[in-house]
């Protein structure tokens, strides 16, 4: 059952960064050419791949953890309704006002009617795929309120004037002579003397947001988790940062996507594990902040929870597809992925760039809008090995190429000749006939062992980078069917 | 035992040598080989382009071409490449009973029980890792992705290997990296898989090997391609096709010549 | 229709007809069962290699221990309501409940937890008088945690289950940090950029 039989709306166009503007491969030739960028992932990825199997391996129950989080993911989204209910019950119930939002331009409004009930112009914000997703800082902007990144990756995405290319590590493309420059050039007051070594850099970044924390009315924070049985949200972080925004400001507003639901407390106790080694490689990420509605006298008095859809249902409603939305955003298939290593973010054209980029923005928003990604990966399978959940993510790619070969309404050249190829390889002796026209093709050799590069398309695709053998006169089965004949 | 082949689409028609070496080298072993006549594809390509209503009657034929074999006393069925039995394992049931082909999808899933990869054949089934073969070469292994990860072959092919006499066996860097083929991703995002494929022959070229193997003509047809065009003079032999050779059927002077010649 | 109505249709129109949900199989470990010596070298182990500072002292030697391990913070450290004297050293203040921003002025905090992970090296505190307000474990540099031996379990699953759902949680593992740059650890960003931990056995 497809969401469009069903008439479930996907994420609209024209709000938030959910497409591109190219085709994956055309982004991704220009991606290639950029020396800088493939050092700088290639360096980078290496790094975290090396750090996730050292604390992975340190777990000797890892497989049974995964199959735990496979499985309440699985569950959950079978009663997502139910759970939803739940978690609104219990975050109402302990002083918290929850909101639904049927897609981006929905959540953007709510999210900037309630900054403008507090009278603030500005709101700091902890890094979130949601807010990302649904283009929330622009929506903002719009409405004459600032909204500054302060996960040292979104500042640096934000000062750079640039784009996310990684769901962890958004300035994972820059390296720090790079970072360095953008500090120079874009923070007010930066130490001139400001070196390119990491900590220096951190440490720029502490003083220039120290005293947007501290004047802060109110904070924007995505969710890892919500716990339905109790309305514990829960926010995984490294720098801080994170706290300070929910600590600090009087107002917080969430906003998350309505699949980050969890059943019950227990369930933390398989994700608090999974995440943090399959994210940044640590035993355990440095803060994690859980908090239910309001506590007087500690932290915002007020809080919003936005829930989002935006697609989501949409995903929901294909039983292949839906396992996309168990995602709990670690990141552990970039950084594993050849394609990904090579290309880098940008080329995704979406905020969820890599392999599960490469499923979940298809469908959320839909797949002709997105038709090139599922095409993005030579299903080498590393991303399934390293997701701490269990997608299987090559599997679903496979779908959804089939979802847009089968929502085609005019013939294509490939699939003219996919056809045709079914009908040969269907019959032994349309077969024959095939391959011993393939044979042909060794006349166009002149007796050298490989074709000439120059064929037509689409061989020339292949030819322009490697040499074809020259093929066979006879085919194996044809030479043993003539030694074997009795 | 009684043997079926199975050739695969590719290998019978680009590369027949490796069909033959497989052939060949289970009849030194002492088993019966015999080729189901009406065989083609298992219909992997179209299932990963997306084309997997077109698939179907693929998946149909195989089970037509290899169900005889079986009633004929075949124990199992055996292919020369990783990732078309990996199809036959991971997707061809599920593509028939998807269309709704249940008794179709059922037969596959019971001939996929008796399908197994050469490697996987041989260590696990014939619990053979010294086949007696020669190889007086320097060679490097390339794992690929499907019989890495899907069929999880683990050292198998290594233990082959290892066990041929005059073979000097490299170990290849980055060696669980994809070298980019991924059938038709090879076309539809060229760039990026010549990318992945120079990192590949990088990696093969440190090791100075003459040769470069691996279970899958497909990949090989891939690196090969590719230092082919670099003139590298490395070049790329099917696994099978060295466990064929012998002292009898391949010297250092023949070197540049398939083993087995089809 | 509402919006929360017309999300919750989706859902159901999406799921379709329902079936019994598959249960979940936890064969995952739930309990350590290390002995608590060991766990404890696990617990500084890992705070270690995090780079916290760990000291170790009895429980009659905590504010001295405390005292010394301040001797170089610059600034006034102010304790948790809930700390026990007996922890305070000599010139501290205790919270008094002024505008969360205000803390930052203080160069130290030291408060109790409510549970220590060895595996992971991580110490929780719950916003309980002892914890102290969220604000205040963040804004001064230095914060030191008082942990008591019998307030260590081994895993995650065992922490989870000693504390309360509904309370303020803090996890703290190390002292804050960031990969953002070429995915290399460099400890000390927003949160203290010094955690020492006083192991009272």
């Amino acid at each position: 059952m497809t969401a469009v039989f069903l008439g479930i709306p996907t994420a609209p166009p024209g709000v938030g960064h959910l497409r591109g503007d190219r085709s994956f491969p055309d982004a991704a030739r220009e991606a290639l050419r950029d020396g800088q960028l493939r050092a700088n992932l290639g360096h980078a990825t290496s790094t975290i791949r090396a750090k996730r199997a050292a604390v992975v391996g340190e777990l000797p129950d890892w497989a049974e953890l995964r199959e735990a989080g496979r499985a309440i993911k699985a569950a959950t989204m079978a009663r997502l309704d139910e759970h939803l209910i739940a978690l609104e019950e219990q975050v109402t119930a302990r002083g918290g006002t929850v909101h639904w939002a049927r897609d981006a331009i929905e959540a953007n409004a709510i999210v900037t009617r309630l900054v403008q009930a507090t009278g603030a112009d500005e709101v700091v914000k902890v890094k979130s795929m949601a807010t990302q997703e649904i283009g929330l800082n622009e929506a903002l902007e719009a409405a004459g309120i600032t909204a500054h990144e302060t996960d040292l990756a979104e500042l640096i995405v934000q000062l750079g004037d640039d784009k996310p290319s990684h769901i962890l590590v958004p300035a994972i493309h820059k390296n720090r002579a790079e970072i360095r420059e953008i500090f120079l050039r874009t923070m007010p007051g930066a130490d001139p003397d400001l070196t390119d070594d990491p900590r220096q850099l951190a440490m720029a970044a502490r003083t220039h947001l120290r005293e947007r924390f501290l004047r802060a009315r109110v904070a924007i924070s995505g969710a890892n988790f919500a716990v339905a049985e109790t309305g514990t949200l829960a926010v995984v972080e490294s720098e801080g940062n994170g706290r300070m925004c929910l600590t600090l400001p009087d107002t917080l507003i969430t906003v998350m996507g309505i699949e980050k639901v969890v059943p019950s407390w227990r369930d933390l106790e398989v994700y608090l594990q999974l995440l943090p080694r399959s994210s940044t490689g640590e035993r355990m990420n440095p803060y994690t902040s859980l908090w239910a509605g309001v506590t007087p006298g500690d932290g915002p008095q007020e809080f919003h929870l936005v829930l989002l859809d935006n697609g989501r249902t949409a995903v929901l409603a294909d039983e292949v597809g839906r396992e996309a939305l168990h995602c709990i955003r670690c990141s552990a298939c970039l950084n594993v992925c050849p394609v990904y290593e090579r290309t880098g973010g940008h080329a995704y054209g979406s905020v969820y760039p890599g392999p599960i980029g490469a499923i979940l923005s298809p469908q959320l928003t839909g797949v002709e809008d997105n038709a090139s990604l599922p095409y993005a990966s030579s299903l080498c399978g590393a991303c399934y090995d390293v997701c701490p959940v269990a997608i299987d993510i090559p599997s679903i790619l496979v779908h959804l190429r089939a979802e847009h070969v089968e929502a085609q309404t005019r013939t294509t050249p490939e699939a003219v000749a996919f056809r045709a190829l079914s009908k040969a390889m269907s019959s032994p002796r349309l077969w024959r006939l095939a391959q011993r026209a393939a044979g042909l093709g060794r006349f166009l050799a002149r007796g050298k062992t490989t074709l000439p590069n120059a064929l037509p398309p689409p061989v020339s695709t292949w030819t322009r980078t490697r040499d074809l053998p020259t093929p066979p006169a006879k085919t194996f089965t044809q030479q043993w069917a003539e030694e074997h004949r009795s | 035992m009684k043997v079926a082949l199975f050739a695969t689409c590719l290998v019978d028609t680009l590369t027949p040598q490796v069909a033959r070496a497989t052939a060949t080298l289970l009849q030194r072993l002492g088993h019966e080989v015999v080729v189901p006549p009406g065989q083609s594809c298992c219909g992997q390509m179209h299932v990963n382009t997306g084309y997997r209503r077109e698939a179907v009657p693929i998946v149909a034929n195989h089970v037509r071409a290899f169900a005889g074999a079986l009633s004929s006393g075949v124990e199992a069925i055996v292919a020369p490449s990783g990732s078309c039995v990996a199809s036959i394992h991971h997707q061809q049931a599920a593509v028939a009973r998807r269309a709704g082909e249940h008794q179709l999808a059922d037969d596959a899933a019971a001939l996929a029980e008796r399908t197994f990869e050469l490697s996987q054949f041989l260590v696990d089934v014939l619990g053979v890792t010294d086949v007696g073969a020669y190889y007086p070469h320097r060679v490097t292994y390339h794992p690929t992705c499907h019989s890495l990860r899907l069929l999880r072959v683990g050292d198998r092919p290594l233990q082959l290997l290892r066990a041929v006499r005059g073979l000097d066996l490299v170990e290849l860097p980055g060696a669980d990296q994809c070298c980019g083929f991924g059938g038709t991703f090879a076309v539809k995002n060229a760039d990026t898989s010549t990318a992945m494929l120079t990192d590949k022959m990088t990696d093969v070229l440190s090791t100075h090997a003459e040769v470069c193997t691996a279970g899958d003509a497909s990949c090989l047809l891939h690196i090969g391609g590719g230092l082919s065009r670099l003139r590298s003079g490395t070049r790329t032999v099917h696994l099978a096709e060295i466990l064929a050779s012998t002292e009898e059927a391949v010297t250092p002077q023949q070197s540049t010549t398939p083993a087995v010649t089809a | 229709m509402s919006s929360r109505e017309e999300i919750l249709g989706r859902i159901r129109t999406a799921l379709g007809e329902r079936g019994p949900v598959s249960p979940v199989t936890r064969g995952y470990r739930t309990v350590d069962v290390r002995p608590a010596e060991v766990l404890l070298d696990v617990l500084v182990d890992r705070l270690e290699d995090y780079k916290a500072t760990v000291v170790r002292c009895g429980p009659d030697e905590v504010a001295a221990t405390v005292a010394t391990a301040l001797a170089a913070v610059q600034g006034d450290v102010v304790v948790a309501p809930g700390v026990p004297s007996a922890w305070r050293p000599e010139g501290s203040v205790e919270d008094d409940g002024r505008p969360a921003v205000d803390l930052a002025g203080y160069g130290a905090t030291l408060t109790g937890v409510s549970a220590a992970v060895a595996e992971t090296g991580t110490l929780v505190l719950d916003g309980s008088p002892l914890c102290g307000r969220r604000a205040l474990s963040l804004l001064p540099d230095c914060l030191v945690c008082v942990v008591e031996a019998a307030q260590v379990v081994g895993s995650v699953p065992e922490g989870l289950a000693v504390l309360d759902p509904l309370a303020p949680l803090t996890m703290i593992s190390g002292p804050s940090a960031t990969s953002d740059i070429e995915l290399q650890r460099v400890e000390g960003v927003h949160g203290p950029r010094a955690l020492i931990v006083v192991l009272v056995a």
